[in-house]
């Protein structure tokens, strides 16, 4: 995925929130740097303002331990008050594995979390589908592509009932899918069960994305692959394009 | 002195001998009080006090240009050029896995870990080598799972990737497993933190969590003694992990650190706050004064002694100038967590203890941490160590080698470890330049062009057959796996597992190794940092393999230029570099067909080891060599089957017919590579060898592995066969179903 000329000056601004337990905060922070277009600043759980930015990240890790069903104690930090009401107002949020949990815990988006199927935590690149590429955070990925990013979570395991997966079906919310590597959302290429094969939705306005694989730990070859490129820069183009 | 439990002295019953209890009455003066005799009873326990190893161990190489911090912090640091520096440490937490797994691995790893960011370094990779007794045992596969499980949830929800390690299954670890632990940090050479207290005055805090009965002479108590029917009961000595707490912890003190507020850092871990305190201003050359009545409890009633032994888990002890209390007060809060003024220090050179006002223990600071006694055992060679090694027809050669193979690659020895590795989160902080499974791992260092790379070896095994050569064998394996991915091994941590040291059958055993280890360490160039000596592991008298674990870390100039095991291409030249001579003694092969462990292990010709291992990894910057694997369990025919299975692509080998072809095939020796060169690159790649011994042996291609040797077909099997087999092993073991082998 090619990222923006190094002359543009970094306009696109990310904001990354530390929960007490956050723990890919500064991954997602260091992915964002790698474009010449965006800067990140990291956000703490107790701050209330997001002035000025254009994305908010909430990252991987074990808010609060996840002691608790995971997110259920992030979703009540004071800075989710105020992602709520950016999110109201259109600002894009996107939700990394914990930062997904949180979201199904505060109501950002539809459906809920079971423990991986195997009981086991699971660490692996697994294939991903792209089901929707007309989001802000999938628009620089091919509808049906299919890109190689990893997995690592114990409770990756997504639920909704069944009115609840017609409507994600019908507002096109099922944005990532689990599939092999010929692109086939099969169940043998389900790592964690979830239903559908979901492994990332959106709400039903487009501007909330969570999903359980972190992009961000693939955005450098060296370090294994470049496939979650594409989602920063999806977030990038898509808040360029607004602008102009 | 009062007796508090009946007939036995009370000295005795905290572990001390009679001429100990002595030597403390006299340096003090008079009888200790009780408070004062459990301080005593910890600092000069084994765990603690280092009784039996310490003379020995004064023998190791401890120096070298880019060693910053050697043995005695919390962890060595080596110097890696640009301002940067890595801190590592291995330590055991096996008694306290055998008793309760989950919790046991958890907290090791949580003790591991705040060696490191005591050092100021942020941790940035764990790797746990276990040994487990056979898996066809229930109770092994109940330890595999709990251990694995908890080194995941603690790593895991820390943020810190697990990349590395190994696992072993031997009898000889059924009642007495060893979960080993390193973790390694990165820091700027300004950041880094000692562990003293100093400065007249200055007040020594207590932060993260509050201090229980939980863990009362735990690790220190389990550490130093043997195994018996009552280890069940003990169970309540093991402590319970909160890795949130200790993410928490982490943030706040580099925080701290950066914002220089902290004089000198030290965490809690063996001995609680008896331990650390005395540390720390034995480092400063200071002393310390604690007001217990100070320290935050989880529970009403404890007793002095309870509070100064205790091993909750989660917290550090913090030197900080008065001028900064308030700077710590705000950094901690914000963190929510608790941080409390215990103490302060002095320039009396003694740990006094104070309860509300009241003086309840004085020692002096150098009796508790450097004083403990020492002792030599006379040495007795086993019986079962021998001069001379087996003779090639003791055994009969299997009928079908192709089976012999397959058998091999799926014991639980060899077979693919993938079941472990995708429990631990090996990927955050994302700098993993290499998947797990290979022969290192290698992290980038973000913003350089290099890298560093870690492995960590043990092989009970062969040191049990010669303790010296085994010891040897492990360090320069380690350098080899190391030199295999393309790194300059730098330096060596060190967790020593042994028996009972009061026998001389086992002390015999632990110099021999601690001999060999600095015999090679000399040889190969790589000092020892530090490490942990884990005794007693022994239980109904019967000890485990001597077990050295070696971690090494190594230095890689161009993170882009490195390599893996792995087949790379069709009709490449498949080579077999060194000039070790395969045997039978010791082997997996030996173990797992023919049922013995005997015979005397082949010694590794150090010389030669050094110039191999420059070799390959010469051939790996320049591009030479497209794949290396060390010839190791399981011999040359696992090794190719590895890289086969590891590369998708087959090969055809063709070997002389000089040994009785299961030798040729599984005999193992230390100091064989075998490594992958484009056809183009040949000519280049033997002209660096310079005479070293190194021939070509076949080629890559195709979906099957055959070796003849003399014209012979050894082993023909289709590659999808011989990945099954490797592959799907470990997940049915535990499952409990049989492994598949060969199916």
């Amino acid at each position: 995925m090619s990222t923006l000329p190094q002359t543009e000056t970094r306009t696109v601004r990310f904001g990354v929130v530390i929960f007490p337990g956050s723990n890919c905060d500064a991954d997602s922070h260091d992915a964002v740097g790698t474009f010449a277009a965006a800067a990140a600043r990291y956000l703490w759980h107790k701050d209330t303002g997001l002035d000025g930015l254009d994305c908010v990240i909430l990252p991987g890790g074990f808010s609060y331990g996840d002691y608790l069903r995971s997110g259920a104690i992030a979703r009540f930090s004071p800075i989710m008050e105020a992602v709520t009401r950016f999110a109201a107002d259109g600002g894009l949020v996107i939700g990394i594995c914990n930062g997904f949990q949180i979201l199904l815990e505060s109501g950002l988006l539809p459906g809920a979390i079971h423990r991986n199927q195997a009981l086991k935590f699971v660490c692996r690149l697994v294939s991903l589908r792209v089901e929707n590429a007309t989001t802000p955070f999938t628009n620089k990925y091919n509808q049906g592509q299919v890109i190689r990013v990893p997995i690592a979570h114990m409770e990756g395991n997504y639920f909704i009932d069944a009115p609840g997966l017609a409507s994600l079906e019908q507002h096109k919310q099922i944005v990532v899918r689990y599939c092999d590597e010929s692109g086939s959302a099969t169940k043998e290429a389900n790592p964690n069960g979830s239903l559908a094969n979901i492994a990332g939705v959106c709400n039903r306005e487009g501007n909330v994305f969570g999903l359980m694989p972190h992009p961000e730990r693939v955005c450098d070859p060296v370090v294994g692959g470049a496939d979650g490129r594409g989602v920063f820069a999806s977030i990038i183009n898509s808040i360029t394009q607004a602008r102009t | 002195m009062t007796n508090k439990a009946g007939s036995k002295p009370a000295y005795e019953l905290l572990g001390l001998r009679a001429s100990e209890y002595d030597d403390i009455c006299s340096r003090l003066g008079r009888e200790p009080s009780y408070v004062e005799l459990a301080i005593f009873s910890l600092m000069w326990s084994e765990h603690c006090g280092y009784k039996h190893s310490r003379p020995l161990l004064k023998g190791l190489p401890v120096g070298g240009d880019c060693i910053l911090q050697g043995p005695g912090e919390n962890a060595g640091i080596i110097d890696i050029g640009d301002d940067f520096a890595i801190a590592m440490k291995i330590e055991s937490h096996n008694h306290p896995s055998a008793i309760e797994p989950f919790q046991g691995a958890a907290t090791g790893i949580g003790g591991i870990v705040r060696d490191i960011f005591a050092v100021g370094a942020r941790p940035i990779a764990c790797l746990d080598p276990l040994h487990f007794g056979s898996l066809a045992k229930a109770r092994q596969r109940f330890l595999l799972e709990g251990v694995v499980a908890g080194v995941a949830a603690y790593g895991n929800c820390m943020g810190i990737p697990t990349i590395g390690g190994e696992i072993h299954f031997e009898d000889s670890y059924e009642d007495n497993c060893l979960v080993n632990v390193m973790c390694v940090g990165l820091v700027r050479h300004g950041g880094i933190l000692k562990a003293s207290a100093s400065g007249e005055g200055n007040l020594i805090f207590l932060i993260g969590s509050a201090t229980g009965r939980d863990g009362i002479g735990g690790a220190s108590v389990l550490a130093s003694a043997e195994f018996d029917e009552t280890a069940e009961e003990k169970r309540p000595t093991v402590q319970v992990g909160d890795p949130f707490t200790e993410k928490k912890l982490l943030e706040a003190c580099l925080e701290m650190r950066d914002r220089g507020l902290l004089v000198g850092l030290q965490d809690l871990g063996a001995g609680g706050l008896s331990s650390s305190a005395s540390e720390m201003a034995s480092k400063g050359g200071a002393g310390i004064d604690l007001d217990i009545s100070r320290v935050p409890l989880r529970e009403k009633g404890m007793e002095p002694f309870e509070i100064m032994i205790s091993e909750s888990q989660e917290r550090m002890l913090a030197c900080v100038e008065p001028h900064n209390e308030d700077s710590v007060n705000e950094v901690c809060a914000r963190w929510d967590l608790d941080a409390t003024v215990v103490g302060q220090a002095t320039a009396s050179g003694r740990l006094r203890i104070f309860n509300a006002g009241e003086l309840i223990g004085d020692m002096p600071v150098a009796a508790l941490v450097d004083e403990a006694p020492t002792y030599v055992v006379e040495p007795l060679r086993p019986s079962h160590e021998v001069d001379e090694p087996l003779g090639e027809d003791r055994y009969p050669q299997p009928a079908d080698l192709n089976q012999t193979l397959l058998t091999l690659l799926a014991s639980p020895n060899i077979c693919s470890r993938r079941w472990v590795w995708q429990q631990y989160d090996h990927m955050v902080q994302t700098n993993n330049a290499l998947w797990p499974g290979g022969e290192a791992a290698v992290l980038r260092i973000k913003g350089q062009k290099r890298g560093v790379a870690f492995t960590t070896d043990g092989n009970g095994r062969r040191c049990y057959l010669d303790p010296r050569r085994g010891a040897r064998a492990v360090v320069a394996e380690a350098a080899r796996n190391l030199a295999c991915v393309g790194a300059r091994p730098l330096a060596i941590t060190n967790c020593l597992n042994f028996g009972n040291p009061e026998k001389g059958g086992i002390y015999h055993q632990f110099k021999e190794a601690v001999a060999g280890m600095r015999e090679a360490c000399q040889a190969l160039g790589t000092p020892v940092t530090g490490g942990n000596v884990s005794f007693y592991n022994e239980s109904f008298g019967k000890a485990i393999y001597p077990n050295p674990v070696i971690g090494m870390m190594g230095l890689v100039e161009d993170v882009s230029r490195i390599q893996t095991h792995a087949f790379k291409d069709e009709g490449d030249a498949v080579l077999l570099l060194g000039g070790a001579r395969p045997a039978v003694d010791g082997s997996e092969y030996q173990l797992r067909i023919h049922g013995e462990v005997a015979g005397r292990i082949p010694d590794v010709d150090l010389e030669l080891e050094k110039k191999v291992q420059s070799l390959v990894r010469e051939a790996i910057i320049k591009g030479l060599a497209k794949s290396a694997h060390d010839v190791s369990d399981g011999g040359l025919a696992c090794c190719l089957a590895e890289s086969a299975i590891a590369g998708g692509i087959g090969a055809a080998i063709e070997l002389d017919s000089s040994r009785r072809p299961d030798i040729l095939l599984f005999g193992e020796a230390p100091g064989l590579i075998v490594i992958t060169t484009a056809a183009a690159s040949l000519e280049p790649l033997l002209e660096l060898a310079d005479g070293l011994p190194l021939k070509q042996i076949g080629r890559t291609g195709g979906g099957r592995l055959s070796i003849n040797a003399g014209g012979a077909a050894l082993v023909d099997v289709p590659l999808a066969q011989i990945k099954r087999a490797w592959e799907a092993s470990l997940e049915a073991i535990v499952a409990g179903n049989d492994a598949p082998a060969g199916s």
